[in-house]
């Protein structure tokens, strides 16, 4: 099949968004001329002109109020914001006024809207443009957080989130966007909520999100060599969350390792443990269950700090190597 | 503004809502709190009579004057909504401070202060897309317009000409903070000269003042013009909510501007006596009476529905 990048398969999904549907269109910082931060609207200015791909001021708050007001009024908008940093500064929008609308509204209005950022370090952006944010709208019902790992899910759930009818907070990984895969042509839908075995191995369950989903991968063909066969779990979408496959491979391997980037404090991943201890898995555990996070520590510039602050493949190759010696 | 006697009764209704709903609350029959807009009934009702039918509102959640002063709006089903009960306009999920009338374009009053001055840009530059000509009305307070929401919602207005009016209901204080304490400026308008678009200040207890100013910013609006800053000054004579001894202004204060209170003004302005008057205050209650009713045999929310419309 044809490869793709992750940011070229998110430019497809866009513009076949964008074809089909003449409500979707595009806003946020720099997405026009200059093509987006990391050059995902490249392009898009040339095929759908300044009405449908809108450059805002630097203004968060009001780019994803502007999103919510033009949802609830017919559109199917897609804001950008620029790095997932600066969505602190669109909170409050999002979180009292995007997340709550249709409940306390009694179910009587929607608000269909995607907002996309994207998350994460190793570019050497420092403290303040690598952050890993996504638990934070994980605990705010009403959203719903999709983190894609590859560049057909990027595409298909792209698709998906712009169909949704409601607020879907899509986190894009910098360090994926150049990475390649296959993407078929068509606009096909990844739905959402809907776990994914990536790789089956009957010793150790790897559960990863985004950028852990392929560091965990090449872990696995690392740890194959020695015998032990991780098999990889990508939720893809954090919130709602499906458990089932989780854990149903918690219960097959009995043995599991939680990954993400983000602080281990709070995490994402103190959740998938919690489903699975909770669950029917719980009897066929044959270890505790481990988690393999960021530190909790704001990252740092040096690189060999950066570097240390987030899980990297020989981490998660040491720890699925602990867990499937019996070593905890 | 063509006088009309259904202004006057819709600002005594507004009244009589309010008056009852504090009767509610001191009688223990309401869960919740409630932020009256006793004294300010002219700015919303001018705000509504000056509006078309397809316009959107976004407001405040000292709101009940603007939806019951918004088109369609059915004073039992704020009632309902305001009892928390499931006919309410929100199903008994919103209550005082969210309540909406969606179906009428009233995108709902707001609980936090600013909170809908960015969705109002997105109204705006909804309606320039698909190139109608309705108009969105975001109604703030005095405390909103030194939100950092003001001025980024303001400014993207200006840039893209949306067709958006910013009212602002200067009701002289946010909470305890009198705006003269919190804003350098003698008028909110002036803060439209900042961002190259039009400002005007309207006396707010006057019905025809704002009807009139608010027609000529809709018909601005739907020119392609761009964005109005009206400000409305007007005054709160409750306290902001049900725990407040307003220590922060005098009686005397409070007592020279209920002499300037809109419903006797305006029923002058119609040629109206005591005894009309009163008449027409019989029939409003009446109305009232019957909304209590409505909202009081009507169900609450099921418990194991607690869960529907978090998602659609």
């Amino acid at each position: 099949m044809r490869e793709l990048t992750y940011a070229e398969a998110l430019r497809e999904g866009l513009r076949q968004a964008m074809r089909a549907d003449a409500r979707v269109f595009v806003m946020g910082e720099d997405v026009g001329i200059y093509g987006g931060a990391f050059g995902v609207t490249n392009g898009m200015l040339e095929e759908f002109g300044a009405e449908r791909i809108i450059d805002t001021p630097i203004s968060e708050a009001v780019i994803a109020g502007a999103c919510i007001g033009a949802a609830l009024t017919g559109m199917r908008p897609v804001g950008e914001i620029q790095f997932m940093d600066f969505v602190t500064l669109s909170m409050e929008q999002l979180v009292l006024q995007a997340a709550k609308i249709r409940y306390m509204f009694g179910g009587k209005a929607s608000v269909p809207m995607v907002l996309r950022m994207p998350g994460g370090s190793g570019t050497g952006a420092a403290a303040q443009h690598s952050e890993s944010l996504e638990n934070w709208f994980v605990n705010v019902p009403g959203l719903k957080v999709v983190m894609p790992s590859t560049p057909y899910d990027a595409k298909g759930l792209l698709l998906a989130a712009i169909d949704d009818p409601n607020p879907v907070i899509f986190i894009e990984h910098k360090l994926l966007y150049k990475t390649k895969g296959p993407v078929p042509e068509e606009a096909y839908r990844v739905p959402l909520s809907q776990s994914v075995v990536v790789r089956p191995g009957a010793h150790v369950t790897v559960v990863a999100t985004s950028i852990m989903v392929p560091r965990a991968l090449e872990a696995a063909t690392t740890l194959a060599g020695e015998g032990i066969e991780l098999e990889v779990v990508d939720p893809r979408t954090l919130a709602p969350l499906d458990a089932g496959p989780i854990i149903a491979s918690a219960r097959k391997t009995g043995k599991v390792l939680v990954v993400h980037e983000a602080p281990e404090r709070g995490g994402f991943g103190g959740e998938v443990v919690a489903c699975i201890a909770a669950s029917e898995a719980f009897d066929f555990l044959e270890a505790p269950i481990r988690r393999l996070a960021g530190l909790d520590v704001p990252i740092p510039y040096n690189r060999n700090l950066e570097r240390a602050a987030v899980p990297q493949v020989e981490d998660i190759v040491r720890e699925a190597r602990r867990l499937a010696r019996g070593e905890y | 503004m063509i006088h009309s006697d259904a202004h006057l009764r819709r600002m005594m209704l507004i009244r009589a809502f309010e008056e009852k709903a504090e009767e509610l609350y001191a009688l223990g029959r309401v869960h919740g709190t409630m932020h009256l807009s006793i004294g300010q009934e002219a700015t919303a009702v001018g705000m509504g009579t000056a509006m078309r039918e397809g316009d959107y509102l976004l407001n405040t959640h000292r709101g009940h004057g603007h939806c019951l002063a918004w088109f369609g709006s059915d004073v039992r089903l704020m009632m309902a909504e305001f009892m928390g009960r499931e006919t309410g306009y929100c199903r008994g999920r919103g209550g005082s401070m969210h309540i909406a009338n969606v179906d009428a374009n009233n995108l709902g009053a707001n609980g936090i202060v600013g909170g809908g001055l960015p969705m109002a840009a997105g109204v705006g530059l909804s309606i320039k897309m698909r190139k109608t000509d309705q108009v969105g009305v975001v109604v703030f307070g005095d405390g909103a317009n030194n939100e950092g929401a003001f001025h980024e919602s303001v400014n993207l207005a200006s840039i893209w000409k949306l067709p958006v009016i910013y009212l602002c209901e200067n009701n002289q204080y946010a909470m305890s903070m009198a705006i003269r304490k919190s804003s350098n400026i003698a008028d909110i308008s002036q803060r439209a000269s900042a961002y190259g678009i039009r400002g005007v200040t309207v006396d707010g207890n006057d019905l025809a003042a704002v009807h009139d100013v608010m027609a000529e910013a809709a018909a601005q609006c739907r020119a392609g013009e761009g964005p109005v800053l009206v400000e409305a000054k007007t005054y709160r004579w409750r306290g902001h909510s049900k725990s407040d001894r307003q220590l922060y202004r005098t009686r005397e204060e409070v007592l020279d501007w209920q002499k300037r209170d809109p419903i006797p003004r305006y029923s002058k302005v119609l040629g109206y006596d005591e005894a009309r008057l009163e008449a027409l205050r019989k029939d409003v209650q009446a109305e009232i009476e019957a909304a209590v009713s409505f909202a009081e045999s009507s169900p609450e929310p099921e418990v194991s529905a607690i869960l529907e419309g978090v998602y659609a």
